[in-house]
């Protein structure tokens, strides 16, 4: 089980530059079925072994992909989410960094009716392990077993994978939600994907200052989640008013701060770890079932 | 981006917007020409500077003759201004803008922003202008009226007259309302922006509508379709080292602490703040080297750390994904042999390449102290940073 993409999973590229390329191998060698490109103008051909298409509905009439990674730049890249979701895929995945809000908050609205799943965007994509690898994670830090990770960071999420895995603990999928204002999938959609998969038995979740995400999301344990949900809210120092690297990680107009989250996630039962050296640890205590 | 009230002035003009008259001046002498070419019996100065909270600080000026303005603006230009919102060490105020006294009758307060959770455009209004809007919300927040507009919709004539019914105006200021939302929405999707802020939006004695105040950020992302926009950027205004950081591609906000940190990874970079600070030391810097970090990338960075001399040791936390700890390692090397790094220096590697990494930092004679985990790397960085200091 796991969520989102399994070894059945059949993964097209969209945007095949030097990034897309690079990922489609490393997807690739982790046994990941990366069955075509997307490139306009190039259908046809082949880049490294890859069967490139002009269309998105081309890759998924002919080689019948069912998710997408999409490594398009920022001009293009709402575009090629919308292409992707009105050629049926199942699943994007949009990697690309630097999409402006206004044409996030028109795509994701557009959206709403599709059957789509997107993932993103600014996001460092999901990782079932041995599995399946969407994106550019670096997979060979993850382990198969029972905790789901859901993050709105990329390096942040490799940190909790690696604490976890080196505590002998294996994780179900490793998904990295975005770290912009407009995402296609939150905390509490991820959340409820782990909730319902059998494999899942405990959730990590990595917030960081900004919007309301992780007070939504404490909402949704406190009601919705049978399963220990363990969490770490990064950026408890940061100041008011400047933007922390991702473009949604801002405190502004006093809304957004770590303490408050923390606050929500605590009242909610989440265990919160007191520093980002502890989000395994916290989870041992939390489940310890799951370190045997 | 931020920019001023002046140019922001300007744009809300060219999109049908009522502003009072006004002109920019960088002398006394200019600030009288204005007040003379305006003709009205009561001019204001006000320094243009990015913060708000200019006029308790003593940065706006209500005077009555040219000659009058011309004395506050050389009371106003060059100095320091200290507001809530400017940093530890103030603003210089450059210029100012002198502009035509209005009548004022009522103020109010008229915003447009992107509500993050409703993920939609947000029109926030209130009868309580000129008030920091974030105490009226805690407050008194029956006083805030808020409005959605759906992105693929976009702003709908009811939705303006519930606001301006809602802010008890006259028919007739509701229908001189609807021009001006519809402007500043017009504003709004056309420059891509983050947010347009109007407080206070004076409704005059002749029952006019004039945005007396103006504030306007932009979708730094969508810069690149607005080169108008683009131009409109204050580099005085901004951080110097933050400036630098950006025109090399790195993520930098400078902190006041006196450990230097280099991080991959927004999440990462705040998540080791935190970590020195739970280990009881201070940050000097935020710092996202990106997935893009390579050799001359690190050196870069590094030359952006030793600018600020509060630093008294360096932190090197990498955890390699696309980014290559290999690579990372021959920019330390690299760094520390032409810029001679006065700190201590620890460095952690791990992910991709992590082994490669090590050995070269290892095998490079350079007096690196090596972290295994995230808890080492901030202790060892926190020691270091005291020793220096003794």
């Amino acid at each position: 089980m796991a969520i989102l993409c399994d070894k059945d999973t059949r993964l097209i590229v969209q945007g095949m530059g030097r990034m897309g390329r690079f990922h489609a191998n490393l997807s690739r060698e982790y046994g990941t079925q990366v069955v075509g490109g997307v490139a306009p103008g190039k259908g046809g051909s082949e880049i490294e072994g890859t069967p490139i298409f002009d269309t998105v509905a081309d890759a998924v009439k002919k080689t019948g992909a069912d998710a997408s990674v999409i490594f398009v730049p920022p001009p293009a890249a709402a575009d090629a989410i919308l292409e992707a979701a009105n050629a049926g895929i199942r699943l994007a995945v949009c990697i690309t960094e630097g999409i402006p809000v206004l044409d996030m908050a028109r795509a994701k609205s557009a959206l709403a009716d599709s059957e789509m799943r997107l993932i993103g965007p600014n996001c460092p994509g999901v990782v079932t392990p041995e599995q399946c690898r969407i994106g550019i994670m670096p997979a060979q830090i993850t382990r198969p077993g029972p905790v789901g990770v859901v993050s709105r960071s990329g390096t942040l999420t490799y940190e909790a994978v690696d604490q976890l895995s080196r505590l002998g603990i294996g994780q179900s999928s490793c998904l990295g939600i975005g770290g912009d204002p407009v995402i296609g999938t939150n905390f509490i959609d991820a959340l409820a994907l782990f909730e319902a998969d059998p494999d899942t038995r405990a959730v990590v979740m990595i917030g960081e200052i900004g919007g309301s995400a992780e007070e939504e999301a404490a909402e949704f344990v406190q009601s919705n989640m049978t399963k220990p949900v363990v969490a770490f809210v990064a950026g408890q120092n940061a100041p008011a008013g400047k933007r922390m690297g991702h473009a949604g990680a801002i405190i502004a107009g006093g809304k957004g701060r770590a303490s408050d989250k923390i606050a929500a996630l605590e009242a909610a039962g989440v265990a919160v770890a007191e520093s980002p050296a502890m989000i395994g640890r916290t989870l041992v205590v939390a489940a310890p079932e799951l370190a045997a | 981006m931020n920019i001023h009230e002046y140019q922001a002035k300007g744009l809300l003009r060219a999109f049908g917007v009522a502003v009072p008259e006004g002109q920019l001046a960088t002398t006394p002498e200019e600030a009288e020409q204005a007040a003379k070419a305006l003709g009205t019996s009561v001019v204001v100065v006000k320094a243009q500077v990015h913060a708000g909270g200019r006029g308790k600080a003593g940065g706006v000026k209500v005077v009555k003759s040219p000659a009058d303005a011309k004395k506050a603006a050389s009371d106003i230009l060059g100095m320091t201004l200290h507001t809530p919102q400017t940093p530890p060490e103030g603003k210089l105020v450059r210029k100012v803008y002198v502009e035509a006294g209005s009548d004022i009758a009522d103020e109010l307060y008229l915003a447009i922003l992107f509500d993050r959770s409703a993920e939609e455009f947000a029109i926030v209004a209130s009868t309580e202008g000129g008030m920091e809007i974030e105490e009226v919300a805690a407050e008194t927040p029956e006083k805030i009226l808020t409005v959605h507009v759906e992105p693929n919709v976009g702003l709908q004539e009811y939705q303006v007259r519930k606001l301006g019914f809602g802010l008890g105006l006259s028919n007739d200021g509701v229908r001189k309302l609807l021009p001006f939302v519809r402007g500043l929405f017009d504003l709004y999707i056309a420059k891509d922006c983050s947010q347009v802020e109007i407080n206070p939006l004076v409704v005059t004695e002749q029952g006019e509508l004039l945005a007396l105040d103006g504030k306007i950020n932009f979708d730094d992302n969508a810069l690149y379709r607005h080169p108008d926009i683009a131009e409109l950027r204050d580099r005085d205004e901004e951080d110097e080292r933050e400036r630098a950081a950006n025109e090399i591609d790195l993520a930098y906000v400078g902190l006041d602490g006196n450990i230097g940190c280099m991080v991959n990874g927004a999440g990462l970079a705040m998540a080791t703040l935190d970590m020195i600070h739970y280990c009881g030391g201070t940050p000097a810097n935020f710092l996202d080297a990106g997935g893009g970090a390579d050799t001359e990338k690190v050196k870069q960075a590094f030359k952006l750390i030793l600018c600020d001399e509060n630093v008294e040791a360096i932190l090197v936390n990498i955890f390699g994904g696309i980014v290559r700890c290999d690579l990372i390692a021959e920019g330390v090397v690299a760094a520390a042999a032409d810029l001679g790094i006065r700190v201590p220096l620890v460095v952690r590697l791990q992910g991709t390449m992590a082994e490669e990494g090590r050995k070269i930092l290892a095998e490079s004679g350079l007096d690196i102290t090596p972290a295994e985990t995230l808890q080492e790397a901030g202790e060892l960085a926190v020691a270091a940073a005291k020793g220096g200091a003794a």
